[in-house]
């Protein structure tokens, strides 16, 4: 509807993450190092940020639920306000950072970037980043469900604190991370010291860029495991994490380019598995409410497959965190990329299928309460004849 | 076809508003430009959230992203009326006999032109301000209603209730209605003179394809006119109940360019309707005739204002490209 002239929307990182997970710690090096941008923060309290930075808001989180009969359906009101008044001036800054509480819900913060048009038409959730402190996360998740959202929902993980736990310890949080939320990338980190180009510029809600970045964020041969910057741990050691969570898979040949820091020596050809399925089996440390289910089928009849998305996401939208997918249509030469958040969904052609490249669809729900047989069999039924 | 003389700013221009004879121009950067023998300019904030005029005392009452509350006269001059160290002021609204009042957070402030104080605390987010026509009587919006508290007097407000969020409030001139805009695409009234006891008379006034930022009353609060959809939306509020069964008129329709800013005349039901791509119009209500005022221009119209002989239309820009028609030439 306007006509104004079209400028390039300004990306917004929302950092979520328990009291004393971090968060300040991080954002004072976003302010602070030299990266060349600059940043706008809200914070909920001015609190230790030392930095003397006009461009930190400080703003009440005031969850808004609109009123069209849909629970889930909330924004933060605080949100549209400051977003708003910040851009009016857009040359001040380069992006626009979300600093929440340890107890907020990620989603409403989230929906806002979606379901308010004038801040849709300005900003641009570039993602959502977690940060876990690798030692309290066990206590967390048994005393608090926020600290289990605040994972599932994220499209980064950063495991914070590494220092401060055993291998083994930090072992059983990724794979706890991993159980919750098989598809965000997880970084770890200590005094909340990770590059910064794994936290901003993520692009992870855009669809075009999404899938892209990291093309196997939907694979299950995707490794369950990432590297700090000091990685120096011994890759074939790993299967007792991989087994107490439900892999069932092969370590013996396989190559996979898993996320690893500038520094990691660990030995790439002999960390080997195949397909092995995140069937969101828990780590005994976690109190997990949350699954996923990742679906994978042939090409879709589109006819099918988009009253079925929707009806989903209308009956099960209060239940879904997130999700994401590739979908092969039959007889489209695109390949079609779909995410979500709650009964949100939107879609779009993102790029040619390659030659090679296995035209299949594949959709993962990260949720509560999801039946997972009726998720596989009435997907599989949304499959174009043959 | 009107005359214009421009004015070129480099920022989001949030508010046009003549005090007195002289236009002013309040800009998001803090400066507060006007035309007065030549362009005058004053540095009032550091970023500037919300303007309005003060009609009591003829001067604009400005809110910034500083926490400072300021009024400025017409000469320029500018006094500071408050100050809140880190909070943003996005919410300001004058009253009756140099009243002021202005918003953080869950708290409205009411200063009063002897310089006393009161604060009201809300249970949510102060989202708009509007003070009454005849009284102290302040009406703050928030989540799920408005709360009208008498300034003079303490004692509990009085709520009216409606689901939702509400980020805008206005009085009718008679002070017979309130009227919300609302976080969807609405507004909600609630007409006050019904009898004691009786039920409290809701108006639901929706249908519009983006959330409504602008209201404006007509002369003697016949019509409320209101932006947000491709064309004026224009209530009739004439009748004991509002716009209740009544349709609305709907002025100076374009295909799907939105209308962003509506003024009424001073004096006259004629409306200045501003769009989303810099166009104005002039529509008169009795024979819906309307006038080229502006053409398009460089971004949405976010603010008109009428001179008090309703011969000139000052209009502030999205884009920092202000100006001054003259509707007589």
């Amino acid at each position: 509807m306007s006509e104004a002239a079209p400028s390039k929307p300004t990306p917004v990182t929302v950092l979520t993450g328990y009291l004393g997970a971090g968060k300040t710690t991080l954002l004072n090096r976003i302010l602070t190092e030299s990266h060349g941008k600059k940043y706008a923060v809200i914070v909920n309290e001015f609190g230790e940020i030392g930095i003397d930075n006009d461009l930190i808001v400080e703003s009440d989180e005031e969850i808004y639920e609109m009123n069209n009969g849909c629970v889930c359906c909330t924004v933060r009101g605080d949100l549209i306000r400051v977003v708003e008044g910040l851009m009016r001036r857009p040359g001040r800054f380069d992006g626009i950072i979300v600093e929440t509480t340890g107890l907020a819900d990620p989603v409403p913060v989230a929906q806002t970037f979606f379901m308010d048009d004038d801040v849709r038409a300005k900003t641009e959730l570039d993602a959502v980043v977690a940060l876990v402190d690798a030692r309290h996360l066990p206590l967390r998740l048994k005393d608090s469900r926020e600290a289990e959202d605040q994972i599932a929902f994220a499209d980064v993980v950063i495991v914070n604190k590494t220092d401060l736990v055993t291998p083994e310890e930090l072992a059983r949080i990724e794979a706890t991370v991993r159980a919750i939320n098989p598809s965000a990338r997880i970084h770890r980190a200590e005094r909340s010291k990770v590059e910064l180009s794994k936290v901003l510029n993520q692009g992870a809600f855009n669809l075009e860029r999404a899938l892209e970045n990291d093309p196997h964020f939907l694979d299950h041969d995707h490794p369950d495991h990432v590297c700090g910057p000091d990685c120096d741990h011994d890759h074939h050691h790993h299967d007792h994490d991989h087994h107490a969570h439900g892999h069932d898979h092969d370590h013996h040949h396989h190559n996979h380019d898993h996320a690893c820091g500038p520094d990691c020596t660990h030995d790439h050809h002999h960390h080997d598995h195949h397909d092995h399925g995140h069937k969101g089996e828990v780590s005994p440390i976690h109190d997990v409410t949350v699954t996923s289910i990742s679906l994978r089928g042939g090409e879709m009849n589109p006819d099918r497959f988009f009253p079925w998305i929707q009806k989903v996401t209308q009956t099960d939208g209060p239940n879904i965190l997130r999700l994401k997918g590739i979908i092969s249509f039959k007889g489209d030469d695109e390949r079609y990329v779909v995410q979500g958040v709650h009964m949100i969904v939107e879609g779009d052609h993102q790029r040619p299928w390659k030659d090679g490249e296995k035209r299949e669809s594949r959709l993962v729900f990260i949720g509560r309460n999801l039946d997972r047989e009726k998720l596989e069999k009435s997907f599989k039924a949304c499959e174009a004849a043959a | 076809m009107p005359t214009i003389a421009p004015l070129d700013l480099d920022s989001h221009v949030v508010t046009a508003q003549f005090i007195g004879s002289v236009p002013f121009f309040a800009a998001a950067d803090g400066h507060v430009h006007r035309l007065d023998q030549g362009l005058k300019t004053e540095k009032v904030h550091e970023g500037l959230l919300s303007a309005a005029h003060d009609a009591a005392t003829n001067s604009l009452i400005t809110g910034g992203e500083d926490g400072r509350v300021c009024r400025i006269r017409p000469d320029g001059g500018v006094t500071e009326l408050a100050h809140v160290a880190r909070k943003w002021i996005s919410v300001v609204a004058p009253g009756p006999s140099g009243a002021v009042a202005f918003a953080h957070g869950k708290v409205a402030t009411a200063i009063t032109a002897d310089g006393k104080r009161t604060e009201f605390t809300e249970e949510r987010t102060v989202e708009a301000l509007a003070f009454a026509p005849k009284g102290l009587r302040l009406a703050a919006a928030r989540y799920n209603g408005v709360s009208l508290h008498w300034v003079a007097t303490p004692g509990q407000p009085v709520d009216l209730e409606w689901k939702g969020a509400h980020t805008g409030v206005t009085f009718s001139p008679d002070g017979r209605f309130v009227v919300t805009t609302m976080q969807e695409n609405a507004l909600h009234g609630w007409k006050l003179d019904t009898k004691p006891g009786s039920d409290t008379r809701h108006m639901r006034m929706t249908g519009y394809p983006a959330k409504v930022k602008s209201t404006s009353w007509s002369v003697k609060g016949k019509w409320l006119a209101t932006s947000g959809a491709p064309a004026a939306i224009v209530w009739p509020f004439s009748s004991k109940d509002g716009p209740m069964g009544k349709a609305p008129l709907e002025l100076g329709t374009r295909a799907n360019i939105l209308v962003t800013s509506v003024a009424f005349h001073p004096a006259e039901e004629v409306l200045a309707i501003g769009f989303i791509d810099g166009m104005i119009l002039g529509v008169r209500l009795s024979d819906q005739k309307e006038a080229l005022l502006r053409r398009p221009g460089k971004g949405a119209i976010t603010a008109m204002s009428w001179s008090l002989n309703g011969k000139l239309v000052a209009f502030a820009s999205e884009a920092g490209d202000c100006g001054v028609i003259d509707i007589t030439a």
